[in-house]
Formats: C-alpha cells, sequence, structure tokens
C-alpha cells in the first residue's frame, strides 16, 4: 500500500519534472501506431470480408440437392438473430427460341437477392454492364448475352423455358455468385423466384440446387454459422466468405497477410521504443532510486515502487495512445473514403482492448532488464556518482520479453510462419548489426587520427560509447531495416505480385472444346489478333476410393473437404509442370510410365482429403476404372488466371478417354464481339468470362496495397519516434560533453558539427546495414513465403544509406541542437 | 553509551594494477551525542570508510556496529532498514530529488518509515532552517545553500540517532558554508544527534568534539579510542 502510495505520488511527480516524457511518448506513440493500425486494419479486414462476401452474394450460404424451404426453421432462425435470409433455385434446363434450343442454367431469386454485390445489367449483348437493383418482374426474364448470342434473341424478344413463356427484359451481364469453378458454366437465365412453379421444370425428385442466403452483421453472422453447423444435415453444405472461390481466397490471404506484416512491423518498432525508453528511465533514476535505498527503503521496495509507476505510465499512455489511434483511424477512414467501394464499416472494439494489453505487455517485458537494475544501484552511489549497478544481463529480462512478444505476435497477426520469417530475419539483422557496430566502432577509434576536431569529437563519442553506440546502432540499423522492408514490401513485393496479374492477364476461359474444334477455334482467335492459346486436355470423373477403401468410409470432416471429395473432378494431364504450379512433395515426372499411373495433386486437395506421397487413388472415368499413384503434391496460385487442376496426371494415362480441351485467353474491349461468332461457330464450346473477377480480385489488390500504404505511414512515424529515443537517451551525457568542450573554448559550431559528425557516421553504418538486412528479409519473404520472383533492388541500398545518412544525421543532429545551445555554466553547475 | 563501532574494517577492490586498499584496519568507536570528524586529503578513503560505516558498502574485513547491532552482519535490505529508523544523511551535492518540492524531499524519509503526519513534521523542519516560506520550491528553484538547508532539515526530520555528512559545506561558498555549518552544528545540538562528518576542511574537523585523521585509509591522527 505504502509502494502504491510512493507509486502514485512518484508518477504524479515525474510526470509534472518531465521525466516520463519520452518513455510515455513512446509508449503513445507506439499504442496510437498499434491501435490505428488495429482500428484500420480491422475495418479494412471488415470491408474486404465485404467485399469478398459478394462472391458469394452473401454472407453465408447454405446448399442442398433437396429442397430448403424459404420460411423454414433456419431462415426464422437467421432472422431472429437479424440476418438478412433469401432463397435461391438453380437447375440446368433446355430454353427455346424460334427453333433454337440451348442449355442453360436457371437461377430463380427469392426477394432480396443479391444480398452482398450487385447484379449488372446491359441494354445490349456483349455491351459494358451497370450495377443494378431488383429482380426481373413476373414473366421477364434477365439473360446471359451467351445465351441470347446462340438463341439470336434480342432485348424485349420471348424465349420458352418449360411451360412457361418469358419475355427478356435485360442482358444479365454478371451476377456476383456466377461461379468461379467449372461446375455450372451453362449461361444463366435468372427469373423470380415466383415464376419457378409455372414452369413445371421443378418437380419432386428434379436435379436441382436449392441454396439460402444470409448475410447480417459479422458477429450475429459467426454465431448464426455455428449455430448453423450444428443443426444442419450432412448432405446441406455451409459456405462461408473464407472458401468461396479459390480465388478470391488466395487474394484475400496475401491481402491478409500484408496487412498483418505491416501491423507486424509497428509491434516491433514499438517494442524497440519501450526498450529504449525504459533505458532511459532507469539511468534518470538511478540516483533517486540510491538515495531512497540510502534513506532505508528496501530492494523490494525500489522494484515495486518503480513497476507501479510504470504500470501507472503504461495505463495512461495506453489510454491516450488508444484515444489517439481511434482519431487517427478515422482520419484515415475519412483519406480512403472515396477511394474504396462503398463505405468501411465501423471498427470494432478489439483493438483499444489489444492497445492496452500491448502496452502492459510491452512495458513489463522490455522495461524489466532495466527495471532490475534499479533494483540493484548500490546505495553508496550517494557519495561517489560513478557506482553503477551491475552491468544489465540481456538474458533471462529479455528473453521473457522475447516470449512474451511472440505471443502477443501470433494473437495479433495469427500467423506463425510470417512472424516466423519477420522475427527471424529482424533477430539475425540485430545480430549482424550489432556484430558490425562493434566493427566500425573499432574502425572508428584508427580514422580520427587524421580527422579535424570536429570529426575528431564525433568519431570519439561514438568509440567512446563502444557498446551502446553499437547498440544505437542496431537500434537505428532495426528502424530502417523494418521502414526499409516496408519500401521493398510496398513496392518491390508488392509490385512483383501486381505483375503476376498483367493487364492482358487471361480474361476468358473457354472450356467444352471439342478435340475436332480445337485447331479451328485457335484459328479463328488468331486471325482477330489473340495469341494462340495453349488447350489443355480436361476429363471429368468421380473419385471412388483412395488406396482401395472406397471413398465413403474415410470422408472427410469439413464441409470444404467433403465437396471436394464428392463432386465431379476435373482430371487434366500434362509433361511439364504448367506455370503457376510449384512441387512442395514428391517429384513431379520426367519419364512417366504409362504402366505405373501417376497423379500429382493440388496441396489444398490435398490437406482436405488428407492425401498422402504414394497414396493410390481410383477414379470413375466415364465408367472405366484407372488408379494411379500420388507421387507429387503441388502448390497451385490460381489467381494467375491459367487453367489449373486440382488432379494431374502424366501423359498417357487418360488420352483414350473421352474428353474435352479448355484454353483461358485475354479479349481486350475490341476483341469481344469475336464471342459472338465464336459461339455460333462452335455451339458446344462455352465461353466463360473472368473480366468480372479479375477486377474483383484486382479491387482486392488496390485495398491492400492502400491499406499498406496507410499502415506504413504509421509504421515510419514509429521508426521515427524509435529514432528520437534513442537520441533523447543520451542528451544527459552529450549536454555535459558539450558544456565541457565549450568551457575549454570550443564554437558552438564545432561542437554542433561534432555532434552531426557522429550520427552521420551512426546513420551511415546503420543505412548500409540495414539495407543488407532488408534485402535478405525481403529476399526470403518474397520467395519463400509469397512464392514471388525477387531482383535486387539498387534503390534499397541507395535509400538505406542516404535515408540512414539524412535520418539519422538530421534528427539526431536537430534534436541534440539544444545541447549546444544551452548555457555551459548551467549545465556544469548542475551536473 | 556507543553509538557507533569500527572494528578493523578494511576494504579492498582489484584494479588493473592489482589489489587496491582502500580503507586499512581502521577502528574506533563514537558514543551517543558525539560529534566526530573524519579528516584527511583527496583519495584518502574517507568517503569510502563513511560509506562502510552508514551500511551503504559492506567492507572487506571487520564489522561495524551500529548501536549494538552488527552491520556487517546484515543483507542490504536489513542494513536499509535499520538506517531508516536510525540515520539521517548530508552530502555535498545535496542529492535533493529534482521532481520533488522542498517540502517533499523533507517528506521522503518520512514516509519511506511509514509516519503519519508526514507533511506537518516536514513543515516544521523547514521552518527550523528558516525556509517555512518556500516549501514549493523545486531544487532548482533554489541556491546552494538554501539546497543544503532542506537537505539539513530532511537529515533531521526523522530525529536520527546518527548523521552522516559527507563535505557538507564543500560545494558552497565559505559565507555560505559557515551558515550551513552553523545550522547543522545547532540543530545537532539540539537534538542530541551523534554526528559523522567527513570533511577536508579543517575548520569544520575543529567544531567537532574528536577528529580522526586518515592518510592512504590508515588513522593517522586523532584519538582512535573515545
Amino acid at each position: 500500500m505504502r509502494a502504491l502510495r510512493f507509486a502514485l505520488a512518484a508518477f504524479l511527480r515525474d510526470a509534472r519534472g518531465g521525466e516520463l516524457g519520452v518513455l510515455a511518448g513512446a509508449i503513445i506513440v507506439a499504442v496510437t501506431a498499434l491501435t490505428a493500425v488495429g482500428f484500420f486494419t480491422n475495418r479494412m479486414a471488415l470491408g474486404i470480408r465485404e467485399q469478398a462476401g459478394t462472391v458469394l452474394a452473401a454472407d453465408l450460404r447454405l446448399e442442398s440437392g433437396r429442397p430448403l424451404e424459404a420460411d423454414g426453421p433456419y431462415v426464422a432462425e437467421a432472422r431472429r438473430r437479424g440476418l438478412a435470409a433469401t432463397r435461391l433455385v438453380g437447375f440446368a434446363s433446355v430454353v427455346v427460341a424460334g427453333g433454337t434450343t440451348q442449355l442453360a442454367s436457371v437461377v430463380a431469386a427469392g426477394k432480396g437477392y443479391p444480398l452482398r454485390g450487385s447484379l449488372k445489367l446491359a441494354p445490349a449483348p456483349f455491351a459494358p454492364g451497370v450495377a443494378s437493383r431488383g429482380l426481373p418482374a413476373p414473366g421477364e426474364a434477365w439473360v446471359d448475352p451467351r445465351l441470347l448470342a446462340r438463341l439470336g434473341v434480342a432485348v424485349g424478344g420471348e424465349l420458352a423455358l418449360g411451360a412457361e413463356r418469358f419475355r427478356v427484359s435485360a442482358v444479365l451481364d454478371y451476377r456476383p455468385d456466377q461461379g468461379t469453378g467449372f461446375q455450372d458454366l451453362a449461361p444463366t437465365i435468372l427469373i423470380p423466384a415466383g415464376d419457378v412453379a409455372a414452369t413445371r421444370l421443378v418437380q419432386p425428385g428434379s436435379r436441382a440446387t436449392w441454396s439460402l442466403l444470409f448475410a447480417g452483421p459479422a458477429d450475429a453472422v459467426e454465431g448464426y454459422a455455428s449455430w448453423l453447423r450444428a443443426h444442419k444435415s450432412d448432405a446441406e453444405r455451409l459456405i462461408d466468405v473464407g472458401e468461396s472461390s479459390e480465388q478470391m481466397k488466395s487474394a484475400t490471404e496475401r491481402a491478409g497477410r500484408f496487412l498483418n506484416l505491416a501491423a507486424l512491423v509497428t509491434v516491433l518498432l514499438a517494442a524497440v521504443a519501450v526498450a529504449m525508453g525504459a533505458r532511459r528511465y532507469a539511468t534518470r533514476h538511478l540516483d533517486t532510486a540510491a538515495l531512497l535505498k540510502c534513506m532505508g527503503a528496501s530492494q523490494g521496495f525500489v522494484l515495486r515502487v518503480t513497476v507501479l509507476e510504470l504500470t501507472g505510465v503504461a495505463l495512461a499512455a495506453a489510454l491516450l495512445g488508444t484515444l489517439a489511434g481511434f482519431a487517427a483511424q478515422a482520419g484515415l477512414g475519412y483519406l480512403v473514403r472515396g477511394l474504396v467501394r462503398g463505405d468501411l464499416p465501423p471498427p470494432s472494439l478489439a483493438p483499444a482492448a489489444l492497445g492496452l494489453g500491448t502496452a502492459l505487455v510491452m512495458l513489463v517485458g522490455f522495461a524489466l532488464a532495466p527495471l532490475l537494475q534499479l533494483r540493484q544501484v548500490p546505495p553508496a552511489r550517494v557519495l561517489r556518482h560513478t557506482l553503477e549497478p551491475p552491468p544489465l544481463r540481456y538474458g533471462l529480462p529479455y528473453l521473457v520479453a522475447v516470449a512474451t512478444l511472440a505471443l502477443l505476435l501470433i494473437g495479433l497477426v495469427r500467423d506463425p510462419r510470417l512472424i516466423g520469417y519477420a522475427a527471424g530475419g529482424i533477430a539475425l539483422a540485430g545480430l549482424a548489426l550489432f556484430g558490425a557496430g562493434l566493427g566500425l566502432v573499432r574502425a572508428l577509434k584508427r580514422l580520427r587520427g587524421g580527422a579535424g576536431i570536429a570529426w575528431r569529437y564525433g568519431l570519439a563519442s561514438v568509440a567512446r560509447r563502444g557498446r551502446e553506440s553499437a547498440v544505437q546502432i542496431v537500434a537505428f540499423g532495426l528502424g530502417l531495416t523494418v521502414l526499409l522492408l516496408l519500401v521493398l514490401v510496398r513496392n518491390d513485393l508488392l509490385g512483383e505480385w501486381r505483375r503476376t496479374l498483367p493487364p492482358d492477364a487471361p480474361n476468358h476461359f473457354l472450356i467444352n472444346i471439342e478435340p475436332a474444334d480445337a485447331a479451328p477455334l485457335a484459328d479463328l482467335l488468331v486471325a482477330h489478333g489473340v495469341p494462340r492459346p495453349a488447350l489443355a486436355p480436361w476429363v471429368r470423373a468421380r473419385l471412388t476410393a483412395v488406396n482401395g477403401a472406397p471413398l465413403k468410409t474415410r470422408m472427410p470432416k469439413t464441409d470444404r473437404g467433403r465437396a471436394f471429395a464428392e463432386r465431379e473432378q476435373n482430371l487434366s494431364w500434362s509433361a511439364t509442370l504448367p506455370a503457376d504450379n510449384r512441387v512442395v512433395e514428391g517429384r513431379f515426372w520426367e519419364h512417366p510410365d504409362p504402366r505405373r499411373p501417376e497423379v500429382s495433386v493440388a496441396s489444398e486437395f490435398q490437406e482436405e482429403l488428407g492425401l498422402k506421397l504414394h497414396d493410390r487413388l481410383t477414379f470413375d472415368v466415364a465408367g472405366d476404372t484407372v488408379e494411379a499413384e500420388v507421387t507429387s503434391v503441388r502448390k497451385v496460385r490460381w489467381d494467375g488466371f491459367r487453367p489449373n487442376f486440382f488432379l494431374l496426371f502424366a501423359p498417357g494415362v487418360l488420352e483414350s478417354s473421352t474428353g474435352t480441351l479448355m484454353t483461358s485467353v485475354h479479349l481486350d474491349a475490341a476483341q469481344r464481339p469475336l464471342l459472338t461468332e465464336l459461339v455460333r461457330r462452335f455451339p458446344s464450346v462455352t465461353v466463360f468470362d473472368v473480366d468480372a473477377l479479375i477486377s474483383q480480385v484486382r479491387d482486392l489488390v488496390d485495398r491492400a496495397a492502400l491499406a499498406v500504404e496507410y499502415v506504413s505511414a504509421f509504421t515510419l512515424l514509429a521508426g521515427l519516434v524509435v529514432l528520437l529515443a534513442a537520441i533523447q537517451a543520451t542528451r544527459d551525457e552529450r549536454r555535459y560533453e558539450s558544456a565541457v568542450l565549450r568551457t575549454l573554448g570550443a564554437s558552438r559550431r564545432t561542437v554542433l558539427l561534432g555532434v552531426a559528425a557522429e550520427f552521420v557516421a551512426l546513420g551511415l553504418c546503420a543505412g548500409l546495414l540495414a539495407a543488407g538486412a532488408a534485402t535478405a528479409i525481403g529476399w526470403l519473404l518474397a520467395t519463400r513465403l509469397f512464392g514471388l520472383g525477387y531482383s535486387l533492388d539498387a534503390t534499397v541500398w541507395l535509400a538505406g544509406i542516404a535515408g540512414g545518412v539524412l535520418i539519422v544525421g538530421l534528427s539526431g543532429t536537430l534534436a541534440a541542437r539544444d545541447v549546444v545551445t544551452s548555457p555551459p555554466s548551467r549545465t556544469l553547475r548542475e551536473g | 553509551m556507543q553509538v557507533l563501532e569500527s572494528r578493523h574494517v578494511s576494504k579492498e577492490v582489484s584494479s588493473p594494477d592489482g589489489t587496491l586498499t582502500i580503507v586499512d584496519d581502521v577502528s574506533f568507536a563514537v558514543e551517543r551525542g558525539q560529534s566526530l570528524a573524519i579528516v584527511g586529503p583527496s583519495g584518502s578513503g574517507k568517503s569510502t570508510l563513511l560509506a562502510i560505516l552508514a551500511g551503504l558498502e559492506t567492507p572487506t574485513r571487520g564489522a561495524v556496529f551500529l548501536n549494538g547491532h552488527e552491520l556487517t552482519a546484515l543483507d542490504e535490505d536489513g542494513r536499509a532498514a535499520l538506517r531508516a529508523r536510525r540515520v539521517g544523511f548530508v552530502f555535498q551535492s545535496f542529492h535533493l530529488v529534482p521532481s520533488l518540492t522542498a517540502l517533499e524531499n523533507v517528506m521522503l524519509p518520512l514516509e519511506l518509515a511509514g509516519l503519519a503526519d508526514a507533511a506537518a513534521t516536514a513543515r516544521g523542519a523547514l521552518d527550523a532552517v528558516g525556509l517555512g516560506a518556500r516549501l514549493g520550491h523545486y531544487p532548482r528553484q533554489l541556491s546552494g545553500g538554501e539546497q543544503q538547508r532542506v537537505a539539513l532539515a530532511r537529515a533531521f526530520v526523522g530525529r536520527p540517532d546518527l548523521l552522516f555528512a559527507d563535505e557538507p559545506t564543500g560545494n558552497l561558498d565559505s559565507a555560505t558554508g559557515a551558515k550551513v555549518a552553523e545550522l547543522l552544528f545547532g540543530l545537532n545540538r539540539a537534538a542530541g544527534t551523534t554526528l559523522v562528518l567527513v570533511t577536508h576542511e579543517r575548520e569544520l574537523a575543529r567544531r567537532c568534539d574528536r577528529v580522526l585523521e586518515l592518510d592512504a585509509g590508515r588513522l593517522v591522527g586523532g584519538n582512535a579510542a573515545p
């Protein structure tokens, strides 16, 4: 209790006397940056999640081959929880117009569809679509342009669907859930749900898919999804946003990682700032601690007072920082409002708790070592000022700090691999910087003989502080490393990623190409200026057994795994590993033996079905049984928009099976009318327009890039504060030195130049080493984590050296300039 | 009755040139209410001896007794607890906490000892040194002499049995130093405190009941026995 009273008084006095400025400032900025990032990424994540939700046309979707009631218990429960709900019925049917028939995918939509995203309608086939609300009126249909082209029907014309006739009132250019797989690629005709009965197409036992769509606040959706998982039958498949489509998932994951990386860097910088602030706090309190002990305070009492006072600092700084962070994110939200599609949702309050928790954890973690030092300050220091506490033992306290930080990071980033690489890289960089810093200090000892007085003083300061200089180089260097890393991530890695989605990325898939049509179709494309496409063979099959055991006996537990197992598989074959594929297990065949069939599986398929290398997969290919051994697992980049397959066979196994070919091509706006001719000449070919999907993915990338830009602005600020904290830590010492020098006759300019020389030297070294470290970490991140190529970037080195010299040199000199302006007499009198 | 006794106290430290003896076999005792000056040139070991006597440092050999308790047998916290109850300090460089006002500085030992009415007692102590009007001033707003008077108030406020003073006038000009010395001895007499004073000023030393002279860590003059 006495310690608490003492600590409270000490807190108020220290706060009044400006003693807590550096430490509290560091924590405030750290928490501000962290919570601003937290709040903002929270909003961005919610925004991205909402946008990704448009792929489902909902936040949550329940699908079944058996009827789902539009007013059944599922919908009732959803409405009770405040969710919007609607129902779709989808089925395949022949559409008739004039004398022409075409297979179409009929979607009968209930009121409110789509719950997320919007339909796009066009006035004429293949004209640009415009977002639109509502549904076709009774007796009307909105129809896919490919279907209209094949049927030769214009807007305003009529077509027959089962027993009912529909008037085409608009061209359906885009619907959010039109599918990103290849199961349901027949062109869509959208009719109102009320008209299904009149068509008489959906009868008991009909092959149709019933879908219930749900949307609402994230918390309610999550709660409802858990409820639904517990109550739905096994035949009903629940799809949430996370698994809504392979492409969107891949892009969302990447976007999340970029945001997480930025958050991670901010946390690391904050930790550095707190460690430095705590060191200064301890140094400034050595005398007071010695005095307290001299007057009879026990070691435990000194420690308790210090810990309690710092907890007060943490609480106050966390509160101020969180408020500032909230304000900062609101400003950010306002700034990006015109740039992102739609309004960003308000943030949840979770980051506030995170800010407080982080401030406490980091303060305890990173202030512990210097505080333990305070406890051990010899009381005789009151008589001999040169007496220091035993040297700081970095071992245990910092181990505790690193462990707490790791736990915090895992909680924050939820990506152990990302943390591993980044933390490992930064730890290595720190060690390298420390070693190099010591080397530099030794080198400077030799250099200073030949320099002028200012340089000699500056370099002597670096050399004399020895280990401290090296520690400063590590601090500066780490700050610079993460800043450069951000530049790398923002420009190089992000650029590298964006380059994988070039403007001429394929935007149309052509599937169901009969082998006989392959050559004339390719000729037609070439005649219209499209490069000759590479055609991938494609055979449909069912997976029936694994290692001889029927699939039914080893059904995966997850919905997604079950969907993988149950659906019709798309098989292809290739002699070589396709682009966008990387073998992560086993070996890709070089000289396959057709008598020993081999299959290569995509990592998602392998994980969901729990497959291992050398497992034997049995397929039913149009009545024939084909068995193949898994000889490799591939990591596939689905957002390259090239034909890729979960299951890829070695040549010589499937060639005799009845299959078709598929390809993807890029068609620009001027080339799009070619599609009308193409579907007329090759009626069996299904054209799948991925333009809309690509722009969805690109929109996500842009959003992620924007978020990272803003987040890095905060990280930059945090880095600068770390830098200033480092300078602040040596100000007392510098003030005294400069007073001595000036008393001895050095001019103000000489002392200032000396200070500048010191910081330039430190900055040069830190910058050089930081560029090296950032390059190494960037290479690791690019090649190991993001699976991107990496090219050496000279600008990082230039920016590192220039940035180090400028930022450290300029900020250091500026921050220390009042050292030379304060009258030496006063400094010397005050000691 | 003996308040303080030093028995064969030695302090050695290791240096690049080998072991250095700073205090060499010093023995003496101080009676209650007595004032003792320890004099000697710079580097003679005065301050180290003072630190050992006050339990701020431990000797390499020998023992120190404070009010009959063997100080050197206690651990650091035990010595601190003894200091809290029995000992006051005055330093050459005042050692006021810069972020505390004069009043708060004087309250410090009372609060540490957990005494009630710290503020009223401290106010009285500052009145006694003539600083009753400067209670809310910070050390930087006070002159050197005033700062040392605050330090004196802080040293006497807990009514210690024993007061250690390390060059109490060393940072002051002679006129101010004389006034502070006057105050120190006046308060000491009034409170009946035992005073151990380290100084190199002969004039100050002469005002004490006894003088011990230290040279190269050894007692070379003065009256070693009470």
